[in-house]
């Protein structure tokens, strides 16, 4: 009976959640407009951005720098392949598995000569390999117009399921879905999907494995764990899940340019992860929205000075960043463990401070 | 009786401090094999050669037919020579259950795929290893406190987390570098029957000590080291007696 009750009930949260997450984009478009929903479909990238990154920085404890490497390449694989650039126009089934597979094969090929590298070392190492891929963009249109330079790629396809694209609006059953709406809920899908790789490789022999490794690797080598191949493993996942965000990110932009993949675009990425609460799951996601929409969010701050006081006294392009290089600073301070901690790392934070 | 560990002429080396100079000895199958010596005298940085952490500069190493030098310590372990730390190292943020699971990592295969989509195979493996993990927590006594951060254990208990993650592995030899170091009284005498009794159950054991009683009560035969050479080996008997074990503890008469 209880069984049944709570069976019950969990899937009627389930159902619940389902719904609010299927009629949120009318919720946003009605309250707050729709350029609100982009940016919620562009808070959802980056929920897959750095839920791969945590596998590499939150599990496997490899401080990671240059993550934005295997998202450029995600997306320059993607614009290479369905652009008028080389005049391809491959599918997006055929093009975003592609550029996640060789985002990954980059992931080992940078990872394997920083193996031997820890903490400080690693994120060097790494900061410059992201630096790399990104001079490479932003230089390789001569002799041979690989990316074209700092103009970038334009005109990349959007992505199309039969006749349908979700760059345009489409009807069903005479109501009409924008764009953006139609990307919201095809980037959803994806999501689910990294969140559910995400849940079963951390409860599992691979998950455990990584978590050892960042807790003690010579213990670990001395239990039997191939740190090695390990390590590259999590670099191979981490950079999938990067090189799957870019390709969504260069069909959803249309256009794609060096300067989209910088090193401010990885140390968002990781703060995202450890301002959300490293390693866990419901916090990293936390993490990842609310640093899309926090910075978003804070444009309006000439608005609200302008009701409050009458005019504006400071710069909201420069009030948006000191708010919210405030805001890092007190979560960082007030909640080391992040914003959603799993519940090991609230215990070991409480253990520290005891 | 066979030799399971046999170490043939091994040297080691750092910089000029010559650690272990040609170190020759054997383990038999079902013995508990004593390595004592002064402080300095090696004995850790021969349990590290012999578990792949170190190089060697000369010599062989082989458990079985199994060579072991110079191999990384994942084959070692592998090979069947699982070890634990003098200074515990344990996976400090998992679970007491979780450090054990992850010993299961070198018996079990699981991969990603298997991971993600929970194949049949793969739960039965890890249904298999929390079954096994949960009766090594029982076997070591600490059973109570599986779902507890390991480094929130007393120190006894986490030394017995840490054999019983060595056991995980499912050794042939178990290499214990001072497992009573820290220990009470009441937990010496529980580890004591512990070892005994994963000695009945035919598990070969090498024993660093510093705690004289229980290493010649527990061992069937000792190795001394001073400064990096074997200076005896035999029955705790016949060691003790040894005019250079004498000077090597106790400092030479004639200085």
């Amino acid at each position: 009976m209880l069984n049944s009750s709570l069976l019950r009930s969990r899937w009627f949260s389930f159902g619940l959640l389902a719904l609010g997450l299927a009629l949120l984009p009318f919720l946003i478009d009605a309250g707050l407009g729709r350029s609100w929903v982009r940016l919620l479909d562009l808070a959802l990238l980056y929920v897959v951005l750095a839920l791969g990154l945590n596998i590499v920085v939150g599990y496997a404890g490899l401080l990671d720098l240059g993550y934005v490497a295997f998202y450029a390449l995600g997306a320059y694989v993607y614009a290479w392949l369905a652009s008028p650039h080389f005049g391809l126009h491959l599918p997006f089934w055929a093009i975003l598995p592609l550029g996640a597979a060789l985002a990954g094969l980059f992931g080992v090929l940078l990872g394997a000569p920083t193996l031997r590298l820890r903490g400080d070392y690693l994120a060097i190492v790494t900061l410059g390999f992201g630096e790399i891929i990104r001079i490479f963009m932003n230089n390789l249109n001569a002799p041979f117009n690989l990316t074209n330079g700092p103009q970038g790629i334009n005109l990349i396809d959007p992505v199309q399921f039969g006749g349908a694209s979700l760059s345009q609006p489409l009807s069903v059953f005479g109501y009409t879905f924008s764009g953006a709406h139609l990307t919201y809920y095809f980037f959803l899908v994806l999501v689910m999907a990294v969140i559910f790789i995400s849940m079963r490789l951390e409860n599992s022999r691979i998950g455990r494995a990584w978590v050892a490794i960042r807790e003690d690797e010579i213990a670990a080598a001395a239990t039997g764990i191939n740190t090695r191949n390990l390590k590259l493993l999590a670099f191979a996942m981490g950079a999938t899940f990067g090189g799957l965000a870019g390709g969504l990110f260069a069909s959803f932009q249309g256009f794609i340019s060096p300067e989209s993949f910088n090193l401010m675009e990885s140390i968002m990425i990781l703060c995202m992860i450890v301002l959300g609460g490293m390693g866990h799951i419901p916090g990293v996601i936390f993490g990842a929205l609310l640093l899309t929409l926090l910075p978003e969010a804070l444009r309006y701050t000439g608005d609200w000075q302008r009701s409050l006081f009458g005019q504006i006294y400071i710069d909201p392009a420069d009030l948006r960043m000191l708010l919210f290089g405030i805001a890092l600073v007190a979560v960082m301070l007030y909640r080391p463990a992040g914003l959603i901690p799993s519940a090991r790392r609230r215990q070991e934070f409480a253990d520290a401070k005891a | 009786m066979s030799a399971l560990l046999t170490v043939n002429g091994v040297s080691k080396a750092f910089g000029g401090l010559q650690a272990l100079s040609d170190i020759t000895l054997s383990v038999n199958t079902g013995e508990i094999f004593g390595l004592i010596g002064p402080n300095g005298a090696g004995k850790t940085t021969l349990f590290n050669t012999l578990t792949g952490l170190y190089t060697t500069d000369r010599g062989e190493i082989h458990l079985d037919q199994t060579r072991l030098d110079n191999r990384p310590p994942h084959r070692v372990l592998k090979a069947g020579l699982a070890r634990t730390f003098q200074n515990i190292r344990l996976f400090a943020e998992m679970t007491a259950l979780e450090n054990v699971l992850v010993g299961r990592h070198a018996r079990t295969k699981s991969g990603v795929i298997g991971a993600v989509l929970r194949l049949p195979a793969t739960r039965h493996e890890e249904a298999d290893s929390h079954d096994r993990a949960h009766a090594l927590l029982q076997r070591v006594g600490i059973a109570q406190h599986a779902n507890r951060l390991a480094k929130n254990l007393s120190y006894g208990d986490q030394r017995r987390l840490e054999i019983a993650r060595a056991l995980a592995t499912e050794p042939s030899l178990l290499a214990l570098d001072e497992p009573a170091a820290g220990m009470n009284p009441a937990e010496r005498s529980a580890l004591r029957e512990l070892l005994l009794q994963l000695q009945a159950d035919g598990l070969t054991l090498l024993l660093i000590e510093h705690d004289v009683k229980l290493v010649m009560g527990l061992c069937t035969r000792l190795a001394v080291l001073d400064y990096g050479v074997k200076i005896a080996e035999g029955t705790p008997d016949v060691v003790s007696r040894d005019p250079k074990v004498i000077a090597a503890y106790l400092g030479d008469e004639s200085i």
